[in-house]
């Protein structure tokens, strides 16, 4: 793309769009896709492994996610979700895009850390962590080419994706994301009663690629369909 | 080297939901039919309920066409740029969009085809809007509603009808225009929350009902009933109970034999012969360049891509691009206004986890002239929608509605707590067309084969502006009376790419400002037709789906009628 012409387009503008998803028909999506990546298949998981972040990048990520969406008396959060691992594996997918801005990003708050409070993000008291992404938040940590907010606002969105997604991503596991908020499962059919404002429907704990029709089509599996073209 | 294949009757550049609807009565009146189709077949399959992918990842495509052309948008000439949006909204794939769409399936009011002449009868010219180009359509409701009739017959649309032969039901669109014939089939089922919703709206005095719908509320043409689980934003039906053109019009049009369908054609021109008239068009297929001779083409693509293709076909007798020497592609071209949501926060949980876009009570007090505008100061109105429907990731998306920061324990704790106690609204408004908004090539922008995309220039104008302030005061009087606790109003938004896009290659009687004639085809060029929204000259407040098929099958019904003349063979 020409960005001379299309010229406004800064990327910084794209990553405080990065939140925002929307009920309506007409068009705004995640804006971070690598559209090259879209519709490839999602690469066989290595348990546990990493897939595309570093050790210290992955650990002060993981110490982000958990400050985002704590464990606390409301029940398990980021960190049990394991929405780190989701990023992990979708910055070497459709997320591609922002890999370089996790490398600089990540990097740039455990420096911040150190400097500001004497120790890597990871390292930190949860009281000191929650202080440094407040400083992100409002775009005062300096090292961030965008901004220390929109790289904020980045990991949020991606740390709710992961938190609340089908756990075929690799992140809500356990289904903690769904349970939180009580959002009772993917089904193919619901009934009536299932839909009264009274019913309570019962978690049933399942990805949408553990249902017959969808396994093996994995998530944004490759369409191979070519039927019935003559 | 180039494939020179056989001459056919009639090519449809784009098997969507226009161009796999006119495909049925071309086929079955004899012609010969070929289809040529960017995408590929999806399969049931292919549609798992995954938010993430859907919502997100820009739902399985089984070609990547559109996403390499996504217009640009600027807010008028000399504006800067908006952000480029990282995913086009439309499908390639045999049915198009109609496979991920909401399957909304709307008849338009009458007002919606005498803007100017009802405008004028009722409150006098001036209320026309400054700089407005809007016509009168060439024609009335009673013209298209057979044809509204024949697409919901053969595609299949769910509804509670409102008018038929002038007899009022209530439990329909009383505000809709007279129907011969009640829906196929009744409405999708209510919920729990729709209900609720249309209860408070009674007790306001309007006047609730369900909407019409794509979709089996019973077993159609030996395909389920909808199953109700959800996915079908942006997402296709996993049971075929939604009726894209790639389950209903199009197999049938393929049982006739007459309508081939290739499949992975992008289509690069459309080529010209000496005399001005089409002669067919040329493609790429897997490497491979393509010219299929045609007595008659169709070009059937989304609005954003009948203009570009338009406007990309140049030749002697069309320097400007084809159809083009009044200089009205791309001109009249308007985005529906859906933006200025409403966002409702409720003391309880809705239990509306399910459910489909579809599924719904609306509201047409507010839509078109359906009420007194003499002391308003804008023309056009708005349909109010709510419906049962939620996904996880939007869910815990929610606004705080300023009650809670945006992270942390008191964040979690309020979604926790709210995540299923929120609701937008779908408000679609009168938009009109203007003379500064339109659509042309983008001057350095490129698709991957290197030509240039659609540029939109465009923007709301104060009555659009007054419409949605004026609606979404209605919506939040209706969350209100429903017991929301808190509303949001959410802002107009742009007039970027859209999934409603009407316009620049606008129906009308008069050549000098309009693309094609009564009948859907070129005043300029004989024997080229144009379907989709791209003809429609006015949004009303429905979505455009049903009333682009209706046009399509009228405009292949025409061509039928007058083959030998059209296509001069």
């Amino acid at each position: 793309m020409a960005d001379t012409e299309s010229g406004g387009i800064s990327r910084r503008e794209l990553l405080k769009r990065a939140g925002m998803a929307s009920a309506v028909a007409a068009v705004p999506v995640e804006m971070f896709e690598n559209v090259e990546a879209l519709g490839q298949g999602v690469a066989t998981i290595k348990p546990d492994a990493l897939e595309t972040l570093t050790r210290p990048e992955s650990s002060t990520l993981e110490a982000i996610v958990a400050r985002i969406i704590p464990s606390d008396e409301s029940g398990p959060g980021a960190a049990e979700a394991r929405a780190a691992r989701y990023i992990d594996r979708a910055l070497g997918g459709p997320l591609a895009s922002s890999r370089e801005a996790y490398s600089s990003g990540l990097a740039a708050i455990d420096a911040y850390a150190r400097t500001s409070k004497g120790a890597a993000f990871a390292q930190l008291p949860a009281a000191d962590q929650d202080a440094v992404l407040m400083e992100l938040d409002r775009d005062i940590v300096p090292g961030f080419t965008l901004g220390s907010a929109a790289f904020f606002a980045l990991v949020r969105a991606h740390t709710i994706q992961g938190t609340f997604c089908d756990p075929a991503y690799g992140g809500n596991a356990n289904f903690v994301g769904w349970d939180l908020i009580g959002y009772p499962g993917v089904r193919t059919a619901v009934t009536a009663d299932q839909q009264q404002t009274a019913a309570v429907v019962k978690p049933n704990h399942r990805s949408a690629y553990d249902f017959d029709m969808f396994k093996g089509n994995g998530p944004a599996g490759q369409p191979q369909g070519r039927q019935r073209d003559r | 080297m180039t494939v020179n294949l056989k001459k056919t009757n009639v090519v449809i550049v784009g098997l969507g939901a226009v161009g796999g609807v006119a495909a049925l009565p071309l086929a079955r009146a004899g012609l010969d039919v070929i289809g040529l189709e960017a995408g590929d077949w999806l399969r049931t399959s292919h549609f798992a309920p995954d938010e993430l992918q859907n919502n997100f990842r820009g739902w399985p495509q089984s070609v990547q066409k559109a996403n390499r052309e996504i217009p640009t948008h600027r807010e008028r000439e000399g504006a800067p740029y908006s952000p480029r949006l990282a995913i086009h909204p439309m499908m390639n794939a045999v049915g198009g969009t109609s496979l991920h769409y909401w399957a909304q399936s709307w008849r338009l009011n009458p007002w919606d085809f005498k803007v100017v002449s009802e405008t004028t009868r009722r409150y006098g010219a001036s209320r026309i809007p400054k700089g407005s180009t809007v016509e009168d359509w060439p024609f009335g409701l009673e013209e298209l509603e057979p044809y509204y009739e024949r697409v919901e017959y053969e595609v299949g649309v769910s509804g509670q009808a409102g008018n038929v032969n002038g007899k009022i039901d209530k439990r329909g669109n009383v505000f809709e225009g007279s129907r011969r014939r009640e829906y196929p089939m009744p409405p999708l089922r209510g919920t729990g929350f729709t209900e609720l919703m249309a209860n408070a709206s009674r007790t306001l005095g309007w006047h609730p009902f369900p909407g019409p719908a794509a979709i089996n509320s019973r077993t159609y043409q030996n395909r389920a009933a909808c199953a109700y689980h959800g996915f079908c934003n942006r997402g296709g039906c996993h049971i075929n109970a939604k009726n894209s053109t790639a389950v209903s019009t199009i197999p049938r049009a393929q049982e006739t034999r007459r309508l081939t369908v290739v499949t992975r054609a992008h289509v690069t021109t459309i080529a010209v012969d000496q005399a001005g008239r089409v002669s067919g068009v040329e493609y790429l297929k897997d490497g491979e360049t393509y010219v299929q001779p045609a007595d008659v083409v169709l070009l059937a693509g989304y609005t954003y891509e009948n203009v570009r293709m338009l406007l990309l076909s140049k030749s002697k007798p069309f320097l400007n691009g084809l159809s083009n020497n009044h200089g009205q592609v791309g001109r009249h071209y308007f985005s529906h206004c859906t933006g200025a949501a409403v966002t409702a926060l409720f003391p309880k949980n809705l239990n509306n986890w399910y459910g489909l876009p579809a599924q719904g009570t609306a509201i047409d007090d507010w839509a078109d002239d359906n009420f007194d505008h003499s002391k308003l100061d804008f023309i056009g109105g708005g349909n109010l929608w709510i419906f049962s429907e939620r996904r996880p990731i939007a869910a815990a998306g929610m606004s705080t509605f300023d009650r809670a920061p945006q992270w942390g324990s008191r964040w979690k704790a309020f979604v926790k707590e709210n995540a299923d106690r929120w609701n937008t609204s779908y408000l679609q408004k009168t938009t009109l067309p203007y003379e500064d908004n339109y659509l042309d090539l983008d001057p350095t922008v490129k698709d991957s084969l290197g030509f240039p995309v659609c540029r939109i220039t465009a923007g709301f104008k104060d009555n659009e502006r007054k419409v949605a302030a004026f609606i979404q005061d209605k919506m939040v009087q209706w969350y209100e009376a429903a017991g929301a606790v808190d509303t949001i109003r959410e802002p107009l938004g742009t007039m970027g790419p859209s999934t409603h896009a009407y316009g620049g290659t606008r129906m009308g009687d008069n050549p000098d400002t309009n693309v094609v004639n009564r009948w859907g085809f070129s005043h300029e060029v004989p024997n080229l037709g144009i379907l989709g929204a791209s003809v429609m000259g006015t949004s009303g407040a429905h979505n455009p789906t049903l009333t682009a098929q209706a046009l399509a099958w009228r405009t292949a019904d025409h061509l039928v009628a007058n083959f030998r003349t059209i296509g001069n063979a």
